[in-house]
Order: C-alpha cells, then structure tokens, then sequence
C-alpha cells in the first residue's frame, strides 16, 4: 500500500511536469502551428522562474515566499511566452518552416536556460549548487490538515498548488475549446485557415496568440520541473528536454483533447516510474522500462491512423503556413 | 435619393505574379433586388473578380462601391460587414464542426457559444426561404448538397445583402438545382441582390434578370436576360459565332480495343462512385464522355489506367494489335507500371495537368522521362532521349518556353497542356485518354488539341474524350457514353444526336429494370 | 461603415530569384546573426565584440588539432545532413535522424567490444560499418512501413523513435559500464585501439574524410543523376503523379527511408569507430536535429550542406571557446548556433516571397 501510494505521488509529480507541457502544446497545435521548441520553452519557463527567485531572495533585505513565487511564475510565463513568439514571428510572418523552426527553438532554449543555470552560482559569487529554498517550499505548500488524512489525504492533497493548477488549466482548456466562441474559431484555424479566413477571423492573431500562451502554459510545466520536481534547484542533464519531448507525445496520445491529456498525464508517470515497484529489475533493465511512455505513444498513433476516426485526428493544418494569396 | 446599385466595380485589375493578368480593368454593376448572371468561359476571370468583393484578394487597382459610396474591401471580414457573402466553388467549411458551428465561425457575440439560440436563428432562415438543415450534423457527414445549403445559410446568418454564388449546380442533381433556384427567387423577392457564376447558358436564361460576360479577363458587356438567347451569350462569351468546324474523318478499321464490364468504384467512404459500367471502346474512333462532373468520369478513366482500386467482378479486358482473341488480356489488378510492362501503349492526359500528368518543379526534359525513366541499362537514367524528345515536342507544337530547362510550372496553362499531350502522344499510343483536354485553353491551342486527338482517331488509337462543352462533344466525337451519378445511362451516336438529348441524359438519369429514377 | 485601411505591406510569392541575390540575402542573414550573437556574447562577457571573433577563429581553427577537431565535428554533421537529404527530397519529415545515429553508434560499440580481444581491427572495421547501416536502416524503415502502409504521421513517430534509441542506448551503457558504477562505457579497447579508425597520411581522422566525402559525393550522384533519385523527386513533389507514372510510392518511401536511416546509422558508426571511441546517449548529442536544419537550409544539395555544416561547427567552437575563457560553461554556443539559424530561417522569406510596400496618398471619400 505505502509503496503503491509513493508509485501514485511521483506519478503525480512527474505527470504535472508534462500536463502543463502537453497543454500548452495542445493549444499551440489546434491552431495548425506544430510546435517542436516545447522542451526548449520548458526550459525557458525553467530557468526564467529560476533566476527570478534566485535574484530576489539574493536581494531583498527580508524575502516573502509568496512575493517570489508570484514574481518566477509571471517570469516564466513571459519568458515561455516569448519563445513562442520568435517561434510565431519566424513560422506565421516569415512563414519558415515549422519543423525546422520548432527543433532550433529547442537548441536555443535549451542552450540559453543551460548557460543561465550552470552559471547562476558563479554570477552569485559562490560555489556550489544553487538554490531557491524558500521560494521552491512556497511552491510546494500544501494544507497539512487534509494532507494528514490518511492515505487518502497523502494520495490527494500532498501536492504543490501547481499540480492542481495544470487540472484546473486543463479542464478550463477543454471547455474553452468545445464550448467557447474563442475557441471555437481557434480549431477552425487549425482545421482550415482558408475557411476560417473566410469566416472573417484573423488567421494570424489566433496563430500569435494561441502559440505565445501555449508557449507560456508549457513554460510553466519547466517552472514546475525545476521548482518543485527538483525542489528549486537546477541541473544541466538534459531532463528537461526528455520530458518536453514526452509532453509531445503527450499531446499525441490524448489525441489533441485536453481532458484526456489529465490521466494521460498520470499514466505516462505510472509507466515512467513503474521500475521502481517491480523487484528484481537491473540498472540496464530499468532504462528499457523508461522506453514505455514512448512505446504507448507510438502505439496510439499507429491506432489512431489506422481508424480514420475523424474526430481524433490531428488538426488538419497542422504544419501548414497559412498564405491567403497562395495560388 | 435611394442607391440604385448594391455593388459597383469600377476599373478592377488583378494580375498575379508578372506573366498573368487575371482581371483588367473590369466593370460590373449590380443592382439590388436582381439576380445578375456572371457568364464566361474556364480561366476568363470571372471567380477571381468575385474573389476581390468577397475580401479574398486584393485588387491591384481600381475601386469598389457598396450602396454608393466607395469602400476597402481587405479581407472576408470587411466584406461581411459590408453584407457581402460568397459561396465558394470549394466550399470553405470546417469538416469536423457541426453545421451550427461552421456558421456561428468567426463571429462576434457572448463569450459561450449559445447552441439553442442559433439553431433556433438558423430554423427561422430555413423556414424563411426553404431550406433544410440540421444544426447539429457534422459537415463530414453531410452531402455535397447539404454543405451547399449549409455554405447559403451561413452568408444568410451574417445578414448577407449580395449572395455571390460561384458555379453552384456543377455539384447538384438536376432536382437540387430546381430547389437552388427557388431558394434564389425567394432571396430575391426578400430585396437580396445575387450573383451567379456559371457557363451553363440554359441556367443562366432560366434565373437571371441581367447577365455580364468577362472574356479573357476583360469585361465583354451586359444585356438584360429578358433580350438575350444563347446565340448572342455564346458570341459574347467566345467572341465569334461558335461554329466550331472541328475536323470529324469517318472512322475506319475499327476494332475492339477495350471491353469494359461490370466495372464498380467505391470511394474511401464506401460510396459507390461508377455503378457496373458496360462498355466497349475502339480503336479507330473517338469516344466521348459526357456528364455533369464529379460523375465518375475521374473515376472511369483512372480504373483503365490502373490508378483505381475496384470492387471484384470488375473487369477491363484489352485487346492488342494484330492479335486474334476472345479473352484480350485484363487490366484491372495491375499498376500504371505492368500495364506498360504488358506491352499496353495507354497514354493517359489526365484533368489535373501539374498534379498528376507532369511534375510542376522539374524542367521539361525531366518530365518527358517520367513515363520512360526506367528505359535504358543501368542504375543511372538516360536523359539524352527524353532532351531530344522535349525538343522535338517544343518545335512541333510551338510550346511558348524560354527553354528546356525552365521549370514547367513557369508555362502558362496552354503550353503545360502541349507538352503533357505531346508526351503521351509521343508514345504512339493504342488508347489515348483524356480528361478536359481543353479547359482552360485559348481557342487556337484547343483546335491544335482537336487536331492532334483526330491524328491518333486516324492512326488506329482508340481516343477516349472526355469534355465538358457539349458543342465540342458532339463534333469531335463519334460515339458519346453519357454518365449520370455514376451510371452508364446511355451510348449515343455523336452525329445524330442533338445537344438537348444530351444534356437530358446528363440530368435524368434512366430507370434501369424497373426501379424508380433517381439522380 | 466606416473604411477599413488598406494592406500596408503586399506579400507575393516569387516566380525565382536570382541564384547571387538569394545568396545574398543568406549572407546578410548571416552577417545579421553574427552582429546579434556578438552583442549576446558582449552582454555575458563584456568582451569587445570584434575581439569575440578573433578569438572564436582561435577556438576554431587556433592550432592544428582545433582545426581537425573542427574538421571532424563538421564531417559529423555533413555526414547525417547526407543521410537526411534523401528524405527530405522525398518531403518525408525525418526527426528521427539522432535516433538512427545513436543506433549506428551502439552496433558499432558492440562490435567494438564483442570482437575486439579476437578479430583485427579491419575486420572490426568492416563489420563496425556494416552492422552500423543495417542498425540506422531498421530504425528508419519501422516509421516508414507505417507511413507507406497506413499514412502514419512521420513526424511524431520518428521523434519518438529517437527516445526509444535513448533509452536502448542508456540499457547498453548500463550494461556495458567500465569501470563498474561509473554509468559510461569509457573509451572501448583503450589499450589496443582495436576497432579505432587508424591515422592514414598520419592523421588521425584522414578516414573521416574520406568515407564522409565519399558518401557525400555518391549521395549528391544518386538523387541527382539516378534513376531511384528520380522517383524520389517525384515522389516528394507528388504522390499522384508518382502513381501516374508508375512509381510505386510505398516501395519509394520505404528504400528511401531505409536509405537515409542507414547513412545516419553510418554517422554513428564515424563517431564512435572514428571520433569518441565511446558510446553513451550523448553520442549524438542533438547533432540528429542539427542536421535537420543544416539538411532543410541547403535544399538538400548536399555540396550546400557543407558550408552550412562548417558554418555552424565554427560557431560552435568558437563558442566554446570564448565559455572556457570566461568560465561559462559549453552551452553558450547553443545559443549562438540558435541565434544563426534564426536568421538563416528568417531570410528564406525574403528569397522566397517579394515584399511590397504601398503607398496611396489618395483621401477615401465619405459620404
């Protein structure tokens, strides 16, 4: 029982790290927009919401844990925000091509986050690891009193605000797409720019902004990584990129639904983490038990394409540069 | 004073890229409450003048009056407001969204979308002028038809004051087109002002109230539908009296090329696009096939060819030369590439020239060679065969190109069709398809596509034609097989028949073996 | 209703552009990027900018052995650039190249360290290079079987074949640990140097060179001048004038894949045989997406890919350089090789479109 209930925490925590990745992305692709730079905006948001709190509490004469963790959460935000905007400028305005756009955004993001993290300390006058404690607990508090209840209450509510901020996001995504007007004309631009072009919406402000949010949600799920995951700290081993990639996959096998993206999510940290709670596994035999998040996925889009199922297929743009005078 | 005009236009020019002019400088006027007919022939500019009104493109110079005073139209949103909505040839809908959805798009109102609301709006335009919808239908489940109703509804919704309507019964059955046109006169009678692309003349007399042609990108002139007739609509269109004197030799020596039987299609949706098609084609005439497109002509064609996955008990058997069977050999079941490797010498002009016939980015050598790559020993291709075949093409048929090298998606459409036809004619073909060989060309380069095809009748192919211009049809052909919704409905004799009898069959389709007729 | 202003800037889509001026709006892309990424590298070390280039030429080209170490991180990249551009001509959107190479790389390791106390290094050799392209092509034909047979998107599955490739290589590296509990395999048969590409002309990546130029040359041979490259071009401008033609599409996209797959496999085999003498998980250390773009920016010409490589290569180094002088540490010239391939993407638009700006001094009347 403890050891299924610490197999569902760390399910938890890791299935956050990527929600927040995945949903980002989900709003960035249901505008036609394939976004490949999520793990360089993870580590954006990362290392944004990072060096924020390092400087403030390095600063202020008496650092508030609150005041910090409102100030790296806007900062992370913004800076995701911002990647996504070099990604909109260069793929809507100049029209590059995505793919390509997407994969140098990941090497700079990650160059950028990696330079900034593995020199913060030196910046500090220090040596050593560096680290956030007071801001990284405010982002870790959680209500004792319902926490204390029992396995229940371990299982529930021993979490950071954040893990239930990405829920909350992705429900509030999943209604914002289905039910909202906004949203409604965002699927249609990833679906068919020209017929929404056509309808009278604006092609390119959706694109812009539904990529620079999405951009910014995914950021947050670098926030998180580096604020709760690792408990306010930074490492330059590349984790980062291999979750950004795993939000990816993510996206894919929720089949671009942000609802389904929730316990996906936390199937992706059962699978992750289930070589821990199987005996007898050898440090190589691990490594091939991280293979099955992406074992899945791929699976899922093997069925997926074999179905034809209309309402599961990826937007039908998505990839595309939208040109009105194309001909 | 009340503005006697909904739309005018004045001096519009478009060009797009350096080499072709869209539009220039066109007039065109329309007044409210009328249905205003836009006539001209493929490629005289008629959907790219309404693309500017509707917001699509921009014009390179000239102005636009909405109720009299001059406005900017720059996108389809300016045009909406404006009470501008135009239904697109290719309809712009959204598959995956419900009909309600796909017209609630893109425009303003309370943060939710409220479902009930507008399906009630939408009933109450349906009830207003007849029409049928479900609001909650996905657009991928809907008929060609229905996306049809659903693309007027949408202008409707948005307060359309002019209803432009590109080509709107290509896609339609004879009856859905009659229910189009009452639709239309309600509009009318509400005060909507219409406008209505279309070639098909008998259409034109029977809905409109004014007609304007456009030829060749420029504006030709108007007249009110109640003074004119197809003779005079022909002239505007065409420029000269259409008597077209298409060269027609008596066919000779002919035999049994292809024998086509029980031969079935269904699409990836499982919908039956050719229904147990019989049929024979010789070598030594020209066939034509006639029907309203989308009626599985494609279809047929791309089954002979190879290109076609058919349903069992399909079979198209081939006879070759100067060899004496019952059984000929069957194609069906075999690639484009064993039907060659068979011996079969099938050239193929199909109707989407740089999609499928030729390879747009490559120059024209290489496209010479896409049929006969392989020829040759080795691993590397031989491209001195195809260099001199491109030469030898450009010389005989006065191909317009800077040179073998240039890319053929530079040429301008004529040219493209000249080089495509003269490849596969280059083959020395036994069957020789094609699939509107002259849309979209000038006069000069259709007669030189006449030409060519009545050379090959000559030579002993078997042609097969497959048009649009009944006119053309009937003069070049020998035989014409017409197709309605799929079906064979009858074989006619090219000579005798007359272009009504023909234009009934396209529409109305025969009761086969007692059933009920539907279209 | 009230006008709504008139398109300020008028797009159009370029019929072709002069082979020097594209060329020359690449270079002034370049030359942009590199004023860019200056002022980045002056705001880390408030070196003079002017001097930031002298010293990344240092870093790069300095003394000999930079200058072979450059030599041979650019044939790295040329190399799966190479092993791309077949793909790519066909429009078939390879991610999966680090996946392929990492594969290359671990069949080579086992190779190395499995023959290497019995065989000779030539044999080692040999098989090092054919069991590298047979691991590369498995790993490319897997996505393309289902691209071909169902139309499986590529892009996705590719991607995530590349972490199937990590986590296998990871399961080797675990396996093949030396010394126990360090978590790398170490320099493999570091005393014999079985396996190892030997020095020719006393050089010791001479061999580099020449399989690298060698699979350049026949690649640029094969889609320009053969009959399969033929039909990958056609292929990738239209799969229904391939079906028109005869071109079985599915056959093509799978050759072709295998193709692409077994040259990037071959890059890991250069890597590891001839390079690292090692495996681990950075054996391909993003090089697979960093050739995507070198790949996508040269039109799949492969002669192009070889500036383009030396361009980013030199940047590289040159970064690093200029971080192990300030203490900074390697990524710094990840940011860099971004800040360039921004630019480079960015110019693209103005070779392929036309910008006009109008200008109507006209009043719009109102009525």
């Amino acid at each position: 029982m403890t050891q299924f209930l610490s197999l569902f925490n760390n399910a938890i925590v890791f299935g956050t790290v990527i929600l927040f990745g995945a949903l980002g992305e989900i709003i960035t692709e249901k505008s036609g927009n394939l976004n490949l730079g999520v793990p360089g905006i993870m580590f954006l948001g990362g290392i944004a919401g990072l060096a924020t709190a390092f400087f403030y509490e390095m600063h202020a004469a008496n650092p508030i844990g609150f005041v910090s963790l409102l100030l790296s959460f806007i900062a992370a935000f913004l800076a995701a925000a911002l990647g996504g905007l070099i990604y909109s400028f260069l793929t809507i305005s100049l029209r590059a091509n995505q793919n390509v756009t997407g994969l140098t955004l990941t090497i700079f993001g990650s160059g950028l986050a990696n330079l900034y993290g593995g020199s913060l300390n030196k910046m500090a006058g220090g040596v050593g690891q560096i680290s956030v404690g007071l801001t990284s607990k405010a982002y870790r508090a959680y209500i004792p009193a319902l926490a204390n209840l029992g396995a229940v209450g371990k299982a529930l509510f021993s979490y950071g605000f954040m893990a239930y901020l990405a829920i909350i996001l992705a429900i509030l995504a999943s209604w914002f797409l289905n039910k909202s007007r906004v949203g409604l004309n965002l699927r249609a631009v990833g679906e068919s720019p020209a017929t929404a072009d056509a309808a009278g919406i604006n092609v390119t402000k959706y694109k812009y902004l539904a990529t620079c949010i999405g951009a910014g949600v995914s950021g947050l799920g670098g926030l998180y990584y580096s604020m709760d995951y690792i408990k306010g700290t930074w490492t330059t081993d590349g984790t980062i990129e291999a979750l950004g990639w795993l939000a990816v996959a993510l996206v894919i096998f929720a089949t671009w639904k942000p609802a389904r993206a929730i316990w996906a999510a936390y199937l992706f940290g059962i699978l992750y983490w289930a070589y821990n709670y199987i005996g007898g596994l050898t440090r190589a035999s691990i490594e091939l038990f991280k293979m099955l998040p992406y074992v899945v996925t791929i699976i899922v889009l093997i069925v997926v394409s074999l179905r034809h199922s209309k309402d599961s297929q990826p937007p039908a743009s998505l990839g595309l540069s939208y040109f009105r005078e194309e001909r | 004073m009340a503005e006697e005009y909904a739309v005018r236009m004045v001096n519009i020019t478009k060009a797009f890229g350096t080499k072709v002019i869209a539009n220039d400088r066109v007039h065109l006027d329309l007044k409210k409450g009328e249905i205003l007919s836009l006539l001209g022939e493929n490629g005289s500019g008629k959907t790219t003048l309404m693309n500017m009104l509707s917001g699509i493109y921009f014009p390179d110079s000239g102005q636009i009056f909405v109720d009299g005073q001059e406005v900017t139209i720059a996108s389809p949103h300016d045009a909406f407001e404006l009470g501008i909505g135009m239904v697109h040839q290719h309809f712009k809908l959204v598959d995956v969204l419900t009909a309600a959805e796909n017209i609630e798009l893109g425009l303003p109102g309370k943060a939710v979308v409220d479902r009930k609301a507008i399906a009630a709006k939408i009933q109450e335009i349906c009830d207003r002028y007849g029409f049928v919808i479900d609001p909650n239908k996905k657009v991928y489940d809907m008929s060609v038809s229905e996306k049809q109703t659903l693309e007027i509804v949408k202008t409707l919704y948005r307060g359309a004051n002019v209803l432009i309507l590109d080509e709107p019964t290509a896609v339609l059955t004879p009856q859905e087109t009659e229910r189009l046109f009452a639709v239309m006169r309600n509009m009318k009678a509400d005060g909507k002002s219409i406008i209505i692309i279309t070639h098909k003349l008998h259409e034109v007399l029977e809905i409109s109230d004014r007609v304007a042609v456009l030829r060749k990108g420029e504006y030709v002139g108007d007249m009110l539908t109640a003074e004119a007739d197809a003779q005079k609509l022909t002239d505007m269109m065409v420029g000269r009296a259409v008597s077209l004197n298409i060269e027609r030799t008596e066919p000779k020596n002919t035999v049994e090329r292809l024998r086509i039987r029980n031969l079935t299609v269904k699409d990836i949706d499982g919908v039956t696009r050719l229904d147990d098609i019989n049929l024979d084609v010789y070598g030594g005439e020209i066939l034509g096939i006639a029907g309203i497109s989308g009626c599985g002509q494609k279809e047929l064609l791309e089954a002979i060819a190879g290109l076609q996955v058919t349903e069992p008990g399909s079979s198209v058997r081939y006879f070759p030369e100067g060899q004496e069977t019952d059984e000929g050999e069957e194609l069906l079941g075999r690639n484009p590439r064993s039907i060659a490797d068979m011996g079969v010498r099938l050239a193929f002009v199909p109707e989407d020239r740089l999609g499928m016939g030729l390879v747009g980015s490559m120059d024209l050598t290489d496209n010479m060679m896409l049929k006969r790559y392989r020829e040759g020993r080795g691993f590397f291709a031989d491209r001195k065969p195809p260099h001199k075949l491109a030469e030898e093409v450009v010389k005989s048929l006065e191909v317009v190109t800077p040179s073998i090298e240039t890319p053929v998606r530079r040429l301008s459409g004529g040219n493209v069709q000249k080089v495509l036809v003269g490849r596969e004619i280059a083959m020395q073909p036994t069957v020789l398809m094609s699939a509107y060989a002259v849309r979209g060309l000038d006069i000069n380069t259709s007669y030189t596509i006449y030409r060519l095809l009545n050379e090959q009748k000559q030579k002993g192919a078997a042609v097969v034609y497959v048009g649009e211009d009944l006119d053309v049809l009937l003069e070049l052909c020998d035989r014409i097989a017409v197709l309605c919704a799929g079906r064979l409905n009858d074989i006619v004799d090219a000579r005798t028949t007359t272009k009504e009898q023909v234009g009934y069959l396209m529409t109305y389709l025969k009761a086969p073996q007692g059933k009920e007729a539907q279209a | 209703m009230t006008h709504s202003h008139e398109p300020l800037i008028h797009i159009a889509k370029r019929d072709g552009i002069v082979w020097w001026k594209g060329w020359l709006i690449r270079i002034a892309g370049v030359v942009l990027a590199l004023i860019v990424s200056a002022l980045f590298i002056y705001g880390l070390t408030k070196l003079n900018p002017v001097k930031v280039y002298g010293a990344m030429w240092q870093g790069a080209f300095g003394t000999s052995k930079r200058t072979w170490v450059t030599i041979r991180d650019m044939l790295m990249l040329l190399c799966i650039g190479v092993g791309l551009a077949p793909a790519f001509a066909m429009r078939f959107w390879n991610i999966g190249a680090e996946g392929q190479i990492l594969m290359g790389g671990c069949a080579t390791a086992a190779v190395m360290l499995y023959g290497g106390a019995t065989m000779p290094t030539w044999l080692l050799l040999v098989l090092g290079f054919v069991v590298s392209l047979i691991a590369g092509a498995v790993w490319g034909l897997i996505p393309a079987i289902f691209k071909a047979r169902w139309n499986t998107n590529e892009t996705l599955f590719t991607l995530m074949m590349n972490y199937l490739a990590i986590q296998i290589t990871s399961f080797l590296v675990a396996k093949w640990e030396n010394p126990y509990g360090s978590n790398t395999v170490g320099i493999i048969n570091k005393s014999t140097q079985a396996g190892w590409f030997p020095a020719i002309f006393g050089q010791q990546y001479m061999l580099n060179v020449i399989i690298v130029l060698a699979v350049t040359i026949l690649m640029f041979l094969y889609l320009r001048y053969s009959k399969q490259g033929y039909e990958i071009a056609v292929v990738g401008e239209s799969e229904n004038t391939a079906r028109y033609a005869g071109i079985s599409v599915k056959k093509v996209i799978i050759r072709t894949m295998a193709i692409s797959g077994a040259i990037c496999g071959l890059s890991g085999f250069v890597a590891v045989s001839g390079a690292s003498h090692t495996i681990s998980t950075s054996t391909a250390g993003g090089r697979g997406f960093t050739a995507i773009i070198v790949a996508w920016m040269a039109k799949f010409n492969t002669f192009v890919m070889i500036l383009i490589a030396l361009l980013l290569v030199f940047l590289e180094k040159g970064a690093q350089q200029i971080a192990s002088q300030f203490r900074l540490n390697d990524y710094a010239s990840n940011v860099v090789m971004g800040i360039i391939l921004f630019f480079l993407l960015g110019s693209e638009f103005f070779i392929n479109y036309s910008v006009h700006f109008r200008h109507h001094g006209k009043e719009v009347s109102q009525a």
